[in-house]
């Protein structure tokens, strides 16, 4: 339970109107600088003194990270999301909502809608995980230690991951970046050295990779926008979010999948889960072993195992194992989610 | 003479408006428990350099207000501890339980979750701005009247000014689509199902006030 203090941490707050305004503050301020998105992220390290930046930029007055425009003649060639575009933006978008509503649907499951009011895209998917241990500022190998206190006999570890842990075992607690993934999105990065643009599965990475972070952002980059290929546009799309509480909360996990499909056969399809590991992770051998074959209950069965392979479940988690086994199951067979009724 | 005045004075100023006073009147701030300990704690903490215009102009109830705000101050204390507009709750502070919400351009918001310098230039609502100036209350403030939606009322002002903002963008929804517009809010005293009725008088009001 988050304690109450009065006022955070007094720090000095700048507020570009352009990206190169921004760009120019972070690199003079190093990594004595936050950069601040909605803010749901970081209030929380701010009030809670456990990151205490001296500058703060803020990326709301930039215009030019605001919205969604149409690439191509007329969006024939996708949209491209400006990272600073709020979810509820996102979720009420016309085009998303026709196109490519896997999108808005993980984007309308985030949190409450002052939230969505507020969060970004690019926040969602640059967030922080939600371990506590890491989030309460113990000193452990995300923080830069040499511990994990989730992952002891005792460790609160119902939330955390099943695949993929190293040392850490915190999951990223993004809806949408799995979607993005299923969607074969870009990133849009502006380092200091010029303009990047990744795969959406390329920008989050694993403790293997680097222990800190959950994604490639490193001091003096901006995530500019997300970029949408008309690849799967109009697809058959599957998003299922499970969570304690049908409001607010994170995923225990989320699956979200783009199928094409020619009859009963499935001919192309990607698909993500996450809440699994540390990073939202494409399922490359499902999506081998599910194309060509019908999309009915057997299909399903068989994917469910497939997805779970390899995984090693901690003290207090090992539901998620065939939660994610049957979350790939109904979105490869693509039986009608579980629907909650007051 | 002087007696007599002295027992014709009111007898007891209430906690919130004797507040109210102080801040109003500028005077001794730190004097209430729960104030910013703004003085305590500026002296604690180095400033970085160039900490920039305080004295900002904030659009609170289409009321322009000149307040000094501190760089690192969320809406919500602004609002309560600098403007005096203690009808906005702070109950977790951290973007969970929905006490806090105010309107910025008509939106709902987390206030506990918003640094007032980046609100400048916006329109802020807050449940005092809610009534007309006659005192006539708004549509939903007058269904929860009507069907005495709330317990201890103290999420009630978040509740009403998210309703109010979800209104806007859906004048008629059903008893489900509110409870999902209004999601964002906590009670502890567990009223859901009489808030929602509540509401959705207030909803019904304001569609008729529209009409009429």
């Amino acid at each position: 339970m988050a304690v109450i203090r009065d006022v955070m941490p007094a720090f000095d707050l700048l507020q570009p109107t352009s990206v190169a305004d921004a760009q120019k503050l972070l690199a003079e301020h190093g990594s004595d600088a936050w950069v601040l998105a909605g803010g749901l992220d970081s209030f929380d390290w701010l009030k809670d003194r456990i990151r205490k930046p001296k500058v703060v930029v803020d990326l709301s007055g930039i215009e030019e990270l605001r919205g969604v425009r149409t690439t191509g003649n007329n969006g024939s060639e996708g949209i491209e999301i400006g990272a600073m575009t709020t979810l509820t933006e996102v979720v009420n978008h016309p085009i998303i909502q026709q196109k490519y509503g896997l999108l808005a649907e993980s984007a309308e499951l985030v949190a409450s809608p002052q939230i969505r009011n507020q969060g970004t895209i690019g926040g969602n998917v640059s967030q922080d995980t939600r371990c506590w241990y890491y989030r309460g500022g113990w000193p452990c190998y995300r923080a830069g230690g040499n511990i994990c206190y989730a992952d002891t006999p005792e460790g609160r570890n119902r939330e955390h991951a099943i695949l993929h842990a190293d040392r850490c075992v915190a999951v990223n607690p993004s809806d949408s970046a799995p979607a993005l993934i299923a969607l074969d999105a870009k990133f849009v990065i502006r380092t200091p050295k010029g303009e990047r643009v990744v795969d959406a599965e390329d920008y989050f990475i694993g403790p293997d990779i680097d222990i800190t972070r959950l994604h490639i952002l490193r001091p003096g980059d901006l995530l500019m926008a997300i970029r949408i290929p008309s690849t799967w546009a109009g697809a058959q799309f599957y998003f299922e979010k499970i969570r304690d509480r049908n409001v607010w909360d994170f995923p225990l996990m989320n699956v979200a999948a783009a199928m094409v499909t020619s009859g009963d056969t499935i001919e192309r399809i990607r698909i993500a889960v996450n809440g699994a590991a540390a990073r939202p992770l494409r399922l490359k051998t499902v999506e081998d072993a599910v194309r060509g074959k019908p999309r009915n209950a057997t299909t399903g069965e068989m994917a469910g195992k497939l997805a779970i392979q390899g995984a090693i479940p901690l003290q207090f988690n090992a539901y998620k194992i065939p939660l994610m086994r049957n979350l790939v199951k109904r979105a490869i067979s693509g039986v009608e989610e579980a629907t909650w009724t007051s | 003479m002087t007696e007599k005045t002295s027992n014709d004075a009111p007898k007891a100023v209430s906690r919130r408006n004797f507040i109210k006073g102080v801040i109003t009147s500028g005077v001794a701030v730190s004097s209430a428990g729960y104030l910013f300990r703004a003085s305590t704690l500026l002296h604690g903490q180095q400033l970085t350099g160039g900490v920039g215009e305080r004295l900002i102009t904030l659009n609170v109830n289409g009321q322009q207000r000149r307040v000094d705000v501190m760089k690192q101050e969320t809406l919500a204390s602004t609002l309560r501890y600098k403007l005096g507009l203690t009808g906005t709750k702070l109950g977790c502070d951290r973007a969970e339980c929905g006490s806090c919400t105010v309107l910025i351009d008509d939106i709902p918001h987390y206030s506990c979750s918003v640094l007032a310098h980046t609100v400048r230039g916006r329109k802020v609502m807050t449940i005092e701005g809610l009534a007309s100036a006659d005192g006539t209350l708004h549509p939903v403030q007058q269904g929860v009247i009507d069907e005495q939606g709330f317990q201890c009322a103290f999420c009630m002002s978040g509740f009403i000014m998210t309703a109010v903002g979800y209104l806007k963008t859906n004048p008629n929804p059903t008893r489900r689509e509110l409870a999902n517009g209004i999601s964002g809010c906590l009670c502890r005293c567990q009223d859901y199902d009489k808030i929602l009725t509540a509401l959705m008088r207030g909803a019904e009001n304001s569609r008729r006030s529209k009409l009429g």
